[in-house]
C-alpha cells in the first residue's frame, strides 16, 4: 500500500529559497562595514541546480553573486537590490592528486582547500592575507599574493570553470572555449554570472613549513635592494612599513621559502587548527587612533628587530596572522575602516610623496604592506596587478576628512599610470577606475544583463 | 558507528553529519530525493575521505519507495548499524491553514511515513539485537503553537511512537534516540525571524554524531538549552500560553 501522495517533487526544482544572512536584512556589509545600506532580499543558493532559475526569475541588473564578503568595499554589495549568497555550494568535485588538480563549487573556501590538498603535498598556487575567502570571491577578484613574483595572480592557475548566466544555465570556460567570457571572469567582479565550480592546478609542495627570514629597513633604497635580491631566490616576499616613518620609511622585510625537506608532523593540518579568538560587538572607533596605532607600530617594530631572523614557521602563521581573531575589522568600530591598495611605479619619489602626504594628513594607517608585483600578466581583462609596486594602507573610516584624504592619494597615483584594487575599494571616482581599467568598456559587452553591483554602478554610470 | 543509513540525507543537518563522520571509518547509504544531487553528495563526501559512500534515490513519502530504499540497505550494506531519519518539510504557513489537504500533507510527510520508516527498519534491528535507530523530530513538537501546531503535531507524533519503539525494542539492546532541534539555520528555516536565535547547523550535526555514538541520550535537545526552555514552555498553564499567543 502507498501513502497518498499529494504533489511529489515539488522542491527538486524549486527556486531559490530567500535568507537574510547575519542580523536580518540591513546588516548585510563588506569587511570594511562602509559603506552601509539595504539589500531588498538575499537568496541563498543550496546546490548549483537552483542557480539558472534563480538568474532567470532576475529582473535586469538586480542580483550579485556573493562570497564570504571579505572585500572591504561595496564590490561584493548590491544596495537595494539582490545578493545570491554562494557560500553553502561548498562541495568537492573531482581530484587528482597525481597531477595536483582540484575541481570544487564556487562557495568551497581556501581554508578547506588547504586541509584537503596540504596534507598530499599540494599548495594553492595563491593565497591571500585569509584564509576565509570562498574560491568564487578568489576568482571575481583575481586575487595575488605574496608570491606573485614568481606565480601572478589565481587566474593563471584556472584550467576551467562552469559559468551560469541568465542566458546559458551552464556554460564551460577554459583557456580553450568561451575564452572571451573566461578572461571576462577571471577579476570579474561577479558580474558575468554565477561561477558554479572551477578547476585549478595546484603546486606541488616539499612542506607546509616556511622557512622564512626577516631583514629590517631603515630607507627605500634598502628596501628596493631587498626586493631585487630576494625575489629571484624567495617564493614568498613582503614589506612592512612603519606607519610614522618620517622622510624615509623604514620597515621590515619578510621573504620565505617552503622549507625543502619534510618536517616531521608533515600532516599536522588537523592539530594547527587553533580556535578563533573573537572580537566583542561594539569596540568605540576611538580605540584606534593615532596615539594607539603609533604606540602598536612601534611595539611591533620593536620586537621585530629583536626576535629572531630566520625561523621555521608553519604557513598559516605565516600568511593568516589576522585568522586568530575573528572579525577584527569590529576593532575599528561602527564606522568601520577604508582600505587603499593602489600599484604605483617603481619609482621611489611617488612613494615618499604618498608617504608625506599622509604624515601631513595627521591620519595614520593601522597597516602598511608594500610588496613589488612581478610581470606575469593575469589573464582577466579587468586585471588588477600589473609590473610596479602595490601598497597597501587601512585607515578607519572618519567620514570627509579621511575621503579627502584619499582624493589627494589620488591625485598622486592615478597620474603616474596608478591602479586602485577594486577588491579593497568603497570610494574611488568613475573617472578615476576608467582611466586606471582601459579595458572596462570590453569587459562591459561580457556582463550578464542580470548582474549588477553596487561597486559598478558606482563607476561606472551617470 | 561502522555503518550507517540516512534517510532525507540532502537535508542541511544531515549533509553535515555525513560530512562530519567522513574520518570515523563509516560506510553510508545515502537516500534522498535528487540523484544529481545525490551524486554530488557522494562525490564530496568520498574526496573528503569517506570510506563508502552508497546513494539511493527514494521518494520517502511513498510506501514502496520507502521499501526498496530498506531492501537497498540490507542488500548493500547488509549488517547496518545505525539509521538517522532525516527528512521532514515545513510547508509554508502562509499558504493554507484551513486547508485540509495542506494539513493532511504535512502530517503525511512528518509523521505518517516517517512511522511507517521506521516501524520498517525496526524489523533490521530487532534481529540485529543491536544498534541505533534516531530521527530528527522537533522542539515544535513539545507544546501546540499557533504559528506552527500542524508541523507541531506531526513532530510531537512522531516523538511520542518513538518514545514507544524505545520501550519495545530496549529488552533487544537497541537504543532509540529522540533528537530535538531548536530553530536551525537551514533552508527549512529561510523565513525564520530574528536569524540570530538560528543554530548552526553544524553544531547540531556534531551533536547528534557524539550522540548516535554514544547511543544516548533517549532524547537529544540541541543546541542543549532548548532542554530547560521547553520545559518551562511545557510547564506554563494554557490560559497563559493562550494570551500570550507564541
Ligand atoms: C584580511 C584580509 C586580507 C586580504 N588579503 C588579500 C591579498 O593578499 N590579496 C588579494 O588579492 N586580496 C586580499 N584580500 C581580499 C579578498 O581576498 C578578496 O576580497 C576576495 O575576493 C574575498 O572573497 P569572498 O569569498 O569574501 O568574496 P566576496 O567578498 O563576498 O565577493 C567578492 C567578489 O566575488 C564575487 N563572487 C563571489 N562568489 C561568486 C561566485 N560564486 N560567482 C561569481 N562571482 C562571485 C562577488 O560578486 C564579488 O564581486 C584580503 C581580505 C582580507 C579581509
Ligand atoms: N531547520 C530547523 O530549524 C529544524 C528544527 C527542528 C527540526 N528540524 C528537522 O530537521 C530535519 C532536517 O531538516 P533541515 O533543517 O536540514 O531542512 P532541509 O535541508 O530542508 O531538509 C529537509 C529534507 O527533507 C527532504 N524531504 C522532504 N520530503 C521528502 C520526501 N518525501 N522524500 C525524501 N526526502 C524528503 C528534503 O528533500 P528535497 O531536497 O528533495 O526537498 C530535504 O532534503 C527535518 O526533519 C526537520 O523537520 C529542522
Amino acid at each position: 500500500m502507498a501513502v497518498p501522495v499529494f504533489s511529489r517533487r515539488a522542491s527538486v526544482s524549486s527556486p531559490v529559497p530567500e535568507s537574510s544572512l547575519g542580523r536580518g536584512r540591513r546588516d548585510i556589509e563588506s569587511w570594511g562595514r562602509y559603506p552601509h545600506g539595504a539589500h531588498r532580499r538575499v537568496l541563498r543558493a543550496w546546490w548549483s541546480d537552483q542557480v539558472p532559475a534563480c538568474l532567470a526569475n532576475a529582473g535586469p541588473a538586480s542580483i550579485l553573486p556573493g562570497g564570504l564578503r571579505r572585500s572591504y568595499g561595496d564590490s561584493c554589495l548590491n544596495f537595494g537590490r539582490d545578493l545570491l549568497d554562494c557560500t553553502p555550494l561548498d562541495r568537492f568535485l573531482f581530484a587528482d592528486f597525481q597531477r595536483g588538480i582540484l575541481r570544487c563549487e564556487a562557495g568551497v573556501t581556501l581554508h578547506e582547500i588547504l586541509r584537503m590538498v596540504v596534507p598530499r603535498g599540494w599548495f594553492l598556487p595563491v593565497l591571500p592575507g585569509t584564509a576565509h575567502v570562498t574560491l568564487g570571491g578568489a576568482i571575481a577578484n583575481d586575487i595575488h599574493g605574496k608570491n606573485h613574483h614568481r606565480q601572478g595572480s589565481i587566474g593563471r592557475h584556472l584550467r576551467q570553470l562552469m559559468l551560469s548566466r541568465s542566458d546559458a544555465p551552464e556554460l564551460l570556460c577554459s583557456p580553450n572555449s568561451e575564452i572571451e567570457l573566461f578572461r571576462a571572469t577571471i577579476g570579474g567582479l561577479g558580474l558575468t554570472g554565477v561561477i558554479l565550480w572551477a578547476e585549478m592546478q595546484l603546486k606541488p609542495v616539499s612542506s607546509p613549513w616556511l622557512l622564512a627570514r626577516k631583514s629590517v629597513f631603515k630607507s627605500l633604497d634598502e628596501f628596493f635592494y631587498l626586493t631585487a635580491q630576494n625575489d629571484d631566490s624567495e617564493e614568498y616576499t613582503v614589506a612592512w612599513l612603519d606607519g610614522f616613518a618620517r622622510s624615509d620609511p623604514q620597515g621590515v622585510f619578510f621573504s620565505a621559502s617552503h622549507a625543502p625537506a619534510p618536517v616531521e608532523n608533515h600532516s599536522g593540518e588537523a592539530s594547527l587548527q587553533r580556535h578563533a579568538f573573537p572580537v566583542a560587538r561594539g569596540i568605540p572607533g576611538q580605540c584606534l587612533n593615532p596615539w594607539t596605532i603609533r604606540l602598536f607600530n612601534a611595539a611591533y617594530r620593536n620586537y621585530q628587530e629583536r626576535s629572531t631572523r630566520t625561523k621555521l614557521i608553519h604557513y598559516r602563521s605565516f600568511f593568516f596572522p589576522l585568522d586568530s581573531l575573528d572579525n577584527w575589522n569590529r576593532i575599528y568600530g561602527r564606522g568601520g575602516l577604508v582600505q587603499y591598495q593602489c600599484l604605483l611605479p617603481e619609482d621611489p619619489g611617488i612613494l615618499r610623496r604618498l608617504l608625506a602626504k599622509i604624515s601631513i594628513s595627521g591620519q595614520v594607517s593601522f597597516l602598511m604592506v608594500l610588496k613589488r608585483f612581478g610581470n606575469l600578466a593575469s589573464p582577466g581583462i579587468l586585471a588588477f596587478p600589473r609590473p610596479g609596486l602595490t601598497l597597501a594602507l587601512d585607515f578607519p573610516m572618519r567620514g570627509r576628512r579621511t575621503l579627502q584624504l584619499l582624493d589627494e592619494l589620488d591625485a598622486i597615483v592615478l597620474p603616474c599610470g596608478g591602479a586602485l584594487y577594486p577588491a579593497k575599494d568603497a570610494r574611488m571616482s568613475r573617472a578615476a577606475f576608467q582611466s586606471s581599467f582601459p579595458n572596462w568598456r570590453r569587459f562591459r559587452a561580457a556582463i550578464d544583463p542580470k548582474c549588477s553591483s553596487s561597486f559598478w554602478r558606482r563607476v561606472t554610470e551617470w | 558507528m561502522k555503518k550507517i543509513v540516512i534517510l532525507g540525507a540532502l537535508s542541511a543537518i544531515a549533509r553535515q553529519v555525513a560530512r562530519q563522520i567522513v574520518g570515523h571509518d563509516v560506510e553510508m547509504l545515502l537516500v534522498g530525493r535528487s540523484p544529481r544531487r545525490l551524486a554530488e553528495l557522494r562525490r564530496d563526501l568520498q574526496l573528503r575521505g569517506s570510506k563508502r559512500v552508497e546513494i539511493f534515490q527514494a521518494d520517502l513519502e511513498n510506501l514502496e519507495e520507502q521499501r526498496a530504499a530498506y531492501e537497498y540497505a540490507r542488500r548493500q550494506l547488509v549488517d547496518f548499524d545505525v539509521l538517522l531519519l532525516a527528512y521532514g518539510a515545513l510547508l509554508d504557513p502562509k499558504s493554507a491553514v484551513c486547508d485540509s489537504q495542506w494539513v493532511t500533507r504535512q502530517l503525511t510527510v512528518n509523521f505518517v511515513s516517517a512511522a511507517a520508516a521506521l516501524t520498517l527498519f525496526a524489523e533490521h534491528f530487532e534481529k540485529r539485537m543491536e544498534g541505533c535507530l534516531a530521527a530528527i523530530t522537533s522542539v515544535a513538537g513539545d507544546r501546540g503553537r499557533p504559528a506552527n501546531y500542524v508541523y507541531g503535531s506531526a513532530k510531537g507524533g512522531l516523538a511520542l511512537f518513538l518514545q514507544g519503539l524505545r520501550a519495545r525494542l530496549h529488552p533487544c539492546g537497541v537504543s532509540v534516540i529522540t533528537i530535538k532541534p531548536g530553530p536551525v539555520d537551514t533552508p527549512m528555516t529561510e523565513f525564520f525571524q530574528p536569524r540570530r536565535l538560528l543554530a548552526r547547523p553544524e553544531s547540531v550535526a556534531a551533536e547528534i554524531v557524539r550522540a548516535l555514538e554514544r547511543r544516548r541520550p533517549a532524547v537529544l535537545y540541541t543546541p542543549a538549552y532548548w532542554r530547560p526552555l521547553m520545559a518551562g514552555i511545557r510547564a506554563l498553564p494554557e490560559p497563559i500560553m493562550r494570551r500570550l499567543q507564541i
